[in-house]
């Protein structure tokens, strides 16, 4: 993984607990400028707890992390100053107005009278929420809040920008309107951290992902390299009669299901190894009603990782 | 922009914050000016008469009483908005957007100032009303316009005194719930004090804690001053050194709250 981008965010060997509770145990990011990348993890596995962190919200316990260059720790103002974060719950001022929200930003960030109104326009008109700046955040809607949460991050004009969950409790096209939204992001040279439970989300976004676990980075990598990690794949076929099931399980090496009707055969799910199995099932003379095939997804990198059932997209 | 500049710049940002907040949301204001009429009116109708004939003035009866019960009750003014101070101090606080605050690089002092400045603004609200209504049922206050100036200037310091210590006890509280009770002790302080009655009428260990609580100094500074009579200097220092003493225990609580959570 090794190029010549410089980091945005460099942690080495965070720490952090509260009294005899770990939270973070050792951990190390590296993210190139301009780049998604993903901490994927199950609730309670320290993804708040590292964007805190890394957003200067609380100190860590051991280990130094740098944005932009600039130490945490040492130069917290630094980092605040090239950082856009929007957290798990809508940080937005509940009795101001949308657009109001958005000028208490750029105040907040020095821009000047004009420059501040150019801003807020632009970003009302580009998060469709040009009809809904005269109301107060109260009467949004989930996906609404989260826009307008994402606008005021990018008031200054951030260099990274922490997205922590930024899709929880969204709806599916609420979700999809997030994605494109960070995706525009990046192009334009943003460097994105973003923490998600959903698997899908890291998987179409980031093009890094760290898994965390109780603490720890438990894997590393491309989408990719970590579906590779697990060799899940395989074919399972749906028989008619349950006195076959035995003997194709024999036969092709796989597990039957007396009860189900089933029969689960490792396969990398290759057009050659398709063959295989289908020519076996005519030959032994077997009548199968379904088959279908399964590669290794994210959710089994999890699954084998963590030992959760991962978080269903669409609950 | 250096420094300081950026610090007034960002607390009169947070000020406007406020201010909106106040105008967005003013059952809260009414119901802080609402607590101050409401003893005013209740002492001066209900018991004003006795009370008044007690204190052993020249006329005696409500109108006497309505003119002793009156500077208490500018202050019982400054205690119902700063108890509104801790609520919306710790509303803030449940509020995404103070973390949101947390990680820009901002004057952090100025979420606090904001709301003080606030509130010390709301007192004054509050006071006002009380003492129109004070005057509408028949109070006349003797100052002259140094007087006013100095129970303006007097009341400013009393409220900032109050407001950092209500900011603090808002910052420090776990719940809402937790910040509206906290300062109940407050409210309790004018009646053992002389804003009710004279001091001299306690039992003497009532009358001891009377005469050393902050009120009894505060109240008795503001009476002086609204009549135009000479302000006993030790009430006048021990005014200002409460007021103060409050503030910097607020301010000391507020910010390291702030800096932790």
């Amino acid at each position: 993984m090794n190029n010549s981008k410089p980091l945005a965010i460099q942690a080495r060997d965070l720490t952090k607990s509260y009294g005899d509770n770990a939270v973070l145990g050792g951990v190390d990011i590296e993210v190139p400028e301009g780049t998604i990348f993903s901490l994927l993890g199950p609730n309670g596995a320290g993804k708040t707890t590292t964007v805190n962190i890394l957003t200067t919200l609380i100190p860590a316990n051991g280990g130094e992390a740098f944005v932009n260059g600039a130490n945490v720790a040492h130069d917290a103002d630094a980092v605040r100053k090239s950082i856009g974060v929007t957290g798990q719950f809508a940080a937005v001022d509940g009795l101001l107005t949308g657009r109001e929200n958005l000028h208490l930003m750029g105040r907040l960030h020095h821009l000047g009278k004009r420059e501040t109104k150019r801003r807020t326009e632009e970003l009302l008109e580009r998060f469709d929420l040009v009809e809904a700046a005269k109301r107060a955040p109260a009467t949004y809607s989930g996906g609404m809040k989260r826009r307008l949460d994402i606008a005021m991050c990018l008031m200054g004009d951030p260099k990274v920008i922490f997205l922590d969950e930024p899709t929880t409790g969204l709806d599916p096209s609420g979700r999809r309107v997030v994605w494109s939204i960070v995706r525009e992001l990046v192009k334009a040279g943003t460097t994105i951290f973003l923490t998600t439970q959903y698997l899908e989300e890291a998987d179409e976004l980031a093009d890094k992902i760290a898994v965390l676990n109780g603490g720890k980075i438990v894997a590393e990598g491309t989408p990719e390299q970590l579906k590779r990690l697990v060799p899940g794949g395989h074919v399972n076929l749906r028989l008619a009669r349950a006195d076959q099931v035995a003997r194709i399980a024999q036969v092709l090496a796989g597990n039957g299901d007396t009860d189900q009707l089933t029969v689960q055969i490792p396969s990398d799910g290759s057009v050659d190894s398709l063959r295989k199995i289908l020519d076996t099932i005519d030959r032994e003379g077997v009548q199968v009603d379904e088959l279908t095939v399964h590669t290794p997804d994210l959710d089994d990198v999890f699954l084998s990782l963590t030992g959760h059932v991962p978080a269903q997209a669409t609950a | 922009m250096s420094t300081i500049a950026h610090t007034f710049a960002d607390t009169s940002t947070m000020l406007r914050r406020q201010l909106k907040h106040m105008l967005r949301y003013p059952s809260l204001t009414v119901m802080l000016v609402g607590m101050p009429v409401v003893f005013l009116l209740l002492f001066v109708y209900v018991f004003g008469g006795t009370i008044g004939d007690g204190l052993g003035g020249p006329t005696g009866g409500r109108e006497a009483y309505l003119t002793y019960l009156t500077p208490g009750m500018m202050l019982m003014a400054i205690v119902a908005a700063v108890q509104g101070t801790a609520i919306s101090v710790a509303m803030d606080m449940t509020e995404g957007i103070i973390d949101r605050f947390r990680t820009m690089s901002i004057a952090r002092v100025s979420v606090l100032t904001g709301h003080v400045i606030a509130s010390v603004i709301q007192s004054f609200l509050c006071i006002a009303v009380t003492l129109g209504v004070a005057i509408a049922i028949g109070f006349r206050p003797d100052a002259d316009p140094l007087g006013w100036v100095g129970l303006a200037g007097v009341l400013v310091l009393i409220s900032f005194g109050l407001t950092w210590l209500t900011v603090g006890l808002g910052m420090a509280a776990k719940t809402v719930e937790e910040a509206s009770n906290t300062p109940m002790p407050l409210m309790l302080l004018p009646f053992l004090g002389s804003a009710f009655v004279p001091t001299e009428s306690m039992p003497t260990a009532v009358q001891y804690f009377a005469d050393y609580q902050p009120f009894t100094p505060f109240i008795e500074v503001v009476r002086a001053l609204l009549f135009g009579k000479a302000v006993d200097g030790t009430d006048l220092v021990l005014t200002i050194a409460w007021s103060l003493a409050f503030a910097l225990l607020g301010y000391v609580i507020s910010k390291k709250k702030f800096n932790k959570r």
